[in-house]
């Protein structure tokens, strides 16, 4: 605390929030959080998947309005309605999955939707191009205004996104993991450039997993537990096992108790999987792996580190990868889902919208989607059986729903997740493929679907599941499997260190960059 | 307190049911509207004669319309058959008049029913080729049905270098004399169209609802990742549905060829419109997934009764136009209506079940 006011004087607070909740329907995102964006520094903000990050952003942001709690900047109470309302205030934010226009230019980028006019009409393209220029100096960037978005390398696109931020006068420049998808030396130049602004006296919030990279880039640090502060101080003296500890704390989640039972055999092999990335390299690198009967396997890493990925080889949604897979010692041959469906295997996807379900048909149509010819004689569909199937199946999987004929984006989250696993064990899988399956769902429903999983390999069937989650993978795996770069880096055993964990998922340029820093 | 309350909400939520259902029904509503207008407004339009002779033009459409569903609930779109329509009826003409000649002063001539068949082949390889540009070759259904719809009409131009194939009435000696009854013949009372409609709506419904091939088609249109992330093999699922476009379109040019014993190459020009324009104003939605076909011919026979009837009263073929736009238009609205109020509805049955 002391160390903090004496960094105070030379860091100014320009953004304060103070009492901070958000609550959504069934979950609380936000207990009470008070936060401070110092001037001239990087504002470090950590924690794992739902423990608020992305809410509190939002909120800074204008992309959401607080439940309660208040903003001030400069002392003065401000009430953010819309995004714009936040960039008048100069807040920018560099989200993830960058927002660009891939077939426009960078200069079309940069002022997009606040092109300079002249007499209100026309486009002054001159003025476009030479403030973007100017701020490509002010980034050290050697990008032509007039090149095509698309064209530039991702890191390249990300400076491009920051200059955004900057032609709106940003004086807050939130970076939400902006270094998953650079190279080491993109990191490196992206380093440069935040180490330039906060000379300029920008501040910066900072999110990242990686955990060397905060400790080398931040000089303030605050982590958040399932919506509340649970350590805030200057970077001064922080190491990774104190931020750890206040990632994860003492107290645990709900996981249910491991209900002891034996190992079957080995139920699933995938031998020397290669899946090649567009531009060189490997997403999945050579991967080999085993499970057996009951076993659950937790593949934790980083975004990017090539687990979903992998999931998707075993599902045949990767034609060009190479290497094999066998269930039950016989090899899987078929080119289709169907056809791995057919043979044991079920995916539950990380991205439930998307991937997993039909929103507009019914929860019965969607929880039997992959197991029509159970009710199927020739072509005609039993429709008897198949209500009676989804009944059993929405009871067995606790879904609450008022009738299974509502549509299924009538749910909530955790009750769409429930949908999406019952429809994946509605199919009698030997191997169940779980890509995050707590993702964005209510501390309730996760305890829920943990004490399925683990009823579910009580039952013999095989489950590899994949997290980002380092509590989550370190209380529910029996055997930890550690995904960085492609390749499998580490594997641990039932009662594995959450520092060794974290070390083994760091890909390895971060690695040796941060040689020095890791203790 | 509690149970005064309750009753307090079950008034307008028991308002809404109502709204709902009068909304899902709305078609039907409108169809009884159109009928109640015109026996009022147009003389003899409640006849015998005269619901026959609707229904005969309604068919034509419906055919076209039911194969539509079924493209536009996987997501996608087939602008090529009316094109295709012109094509068959060529097919149809040439087989008739000619048969295949082999050569060598041979020619294989058929009857009635090889015709039919062949006919329809010819529009299910049409389908077949849309879906295999759209499968195989990534293209837009738009673009791929829109490139066929010229293909197509350009080749039933090229068969009789432009000029109609007339006098279709077969020849007994190849059992071809019937063909004229496809499209004119008489069954229990009923056009033969009639029957071949009333077989092909119910094999349609029965497809949709009772199949795992109607399933998958709704979820294609759905979610077309989801469900192939669910095992549906949604390249086969295409696959069909434009074939079975083609099928219908077939058959249409089959009726059009025998009803006027003539095939003329631009046979079928906009009818594909019209098909679009039943189907959604049956409820389907152009952006996949949701549609049925009951809802599909009750809108062929709104769009029939609707254009008949006008003619019938005198009204000039330009206010029929702005007429049939205007209806399309107001069946896309209601429907943005009702799909609002009932995730509301079903929104509101979730929050009443967690508390």
């Amino acid at each position: 605390m002391t160390l903090a006011r004496k960094n105070g004087e030379a860091h100014p607070i320009g953004l304060t929030i103070r009492g901070a909740t958000k609550v959504y329907p069934g979950t609380v995102a936000l207990k009470d959080v008070d936060f401070d964006i110092r001037m001239g520094a990087v504002n470090v903000l950590v924690g794992e998947n739902g423990a608020g990050k992305s809410t509190l952003m939002k909120v800074i942001a204008g992309v959401e309005t607080l439940t309660s709690g208040e903003i001030n900047i400069n002392g003065r109470p401000v009430t953010f309605r819309t995004k714009d309302d936040a960039v008048t205030n100069g807040i920018g934010i560099v989200f993830q999955e960058l927002d660009l226009f891939p077939d426009m230019s960078v200069s079309e980028n940069v002022f997009m939707a606040r092109e300079p006019l002249r007499f209100g009409i026309d486009i002054d393209q001159a003025l476009v191009e030479e403030r973007t220029r100017e701020l490509m100096q002010r980034l050290e960037q050697d990008i032509d205004p007039d090149t095509t978005l698309g064209h530039l390398r991702i890191g390249q696109q990300q400076v491009v996104e920051i200059a955004k931020a900057l032609a709106q006068d940003a004086k807050i420049l939130i970076l939400d993991e902006p270094t998953s998808a650079l190279s080491a030396a993109e990191v490196e130049v992206l380093f440069r450039i935040i180490d330039e602004l906060k000379a300029q006296g920008v501040g910066i919030v900072y999110i990242s997993h990686r955990l060397e990279e905060l400790i080398r880039v931040g000089d303030y640090i605050t982590v958040l537990r399932d919506g509340e502060i649970t350590g805030s101080r200057s970077m001064e003296g922080v190491d990774i096992p104190w931020i750890v500890q206040a990632m994860i704390g003492g107290k645990s989640k709900d996981f249910s108790q491991f209900i002891a039972h034996e190992f079957g055999k080995e139920v699933f092999r995938a031998e020397d999987i290669a899946l090649p990335k567009m531009g060189g390299g490997f997403m999945v690198d050579h991967v080999s792996l085993t499970v057996r009967a009951g076993e659950i396997l937790g593949l934790y890493g980083l975004m990017g580190a090539g687990r979903s990925e992998f999931l998707e080889c075993i599902m045949a949604q990767h034609p060009e990868a190479k290497g094999r897979f066998f269930v039950d010692d016989a090899e899987l041959r078929e080119k289709h889902v169907s056809g791995r469906i057919a043979r044991g295997i079920a995916l539950v996807p990380e991205d439930r919208k998307r991937d997993g379900l039909v929103q507009i048909m019914s929860v019965r149509e969607n929880i039997t989607l992959s197991s029509l010819s159970q009710f199927t004689t020739v072509f005609h569909l039993n429709l008897r059986k198949e209500v009676a199937r989804a009944a059993e199946f929405i009871k067995r999987m606790t879904v609450k729903v008022a009738s299974p004929g509502n549509p299924i984006s009538s749910l909530s989250g955790g009750n769409q997740q429930k949908v999406v696993i019952g429809k994946a064990l509605m199919t009698g899988p030997k191997v169940l493929l779980m890509d995050e399956p707590s993702r964005g769902i209510d501390v309730g429903a996760k305890a829920e679907i943990y004490h399925k999983m683990r009823d579910l390999a009580a039952e013999g069937i095989g489950i590899i599941f994949v997290t980002s989650d380092l509590e989550e993978v370190l209380a529910l795996s029996d055997r930890i499997i550690v995904m960085a770069d492609g390749r499998i880096s580490g594997e641990f055993g039932k009662n594995a260190k959450a520092a060794d964990v974290i070390a083994a998922a760091t890909p390895a340029n971060a690695r040796s960059r941060n040689k020095d820093l890791v203790s | 307190m509690s149970l005064m309350s309750e009753s307090a909400m079950a008034t307008p939520r028991s308002n809404t049911n109502w709204l709902l259902l009068l909304l899902k029904a709305r078609t039907f509503v409108a169809l009884l509207l159109v009928l109640a207008f015109f026996s009022v407004m147009a003389p003899n339009f409640l006849s015998t004669a005269n619901a026959i002779l609707v229904s005969k033009h309604v068919a034509i459409n419906a055919f076209l319309a039911i194969g539509m569903t079924f493209v536009i609930i996987t997501g996608g779109i087939d602008l090529s058959v009316g094109s295709v329509v012109g094509l068959t009826s060529m097919v149809a003409g040439w087989l008739v008049l000619n048969g295949i000649d082999v050569g060598l002063g041979w020619s294989i001539q058929f009857n009635t029913f090889e015709i039919a068949a062949l006919v329809c082949l010819a529009g299910i390889f049409v389908g077949w080729i849309n879906g295999i540009l759209i499968t195989r070759f990534n293209v837009a259904p738009f673009i791929a049905t829109l490139g066929m719809l010229y293909v197509a009409r350009g080749a039933a131009l090229l068969f009789s270098g432009g000029r109609t194939f007339p006098n279709l009435n077969g020849n007994p000696e190849y059992g071809s004399h019937t063909f004229p009854l496809i499209g004119t013949g008489n069954f229990l009372g009923l056009p033969v169209m009639i029957w071949m409609l009333i077989a092909v709506a119910l094999g349609a419904s029965y497809i949709a609802s009772r199949t795992p091939l109607g399933r998958q088609i709704y979820a294609t249109g759905g979610n077309e990742r989801g469900a192939a992330l669910s095992g549906v093999r949604v390249n086969r699922v295409k696959m069909f549905v434009y074939m079975f476009a083609g099928l219908m379109a077939a058959i249409v040019g089959l009726i059009i060829a025998s009803q006027l014993r003539a095939a003329h190459p631009a046979t079928g020009e906009f009818f594909e419109l019209n098909a679009i324009a039943a189907a959604v104003l049956g409820g389907t939605s152009m952006s996949g997934g949701r549609g049925r076909i009951v809802g599909t011919i009750i809108g062929a026979f709104v769009i029939g009764i609707l254009s008949d009837g006008l003619v019938m009263m005198g009204v000039s073929s330009f206010w029929q136009m702005v007429v049939k736009g205007l209806v399309i238009i107001a069946a896309v609205v209601i429907d943005q209506a009702q799909s609002r109020l009932q995730a509301r509805v079903a929104l509101a049955q979730e929050v009443a079940l967690s508390k």
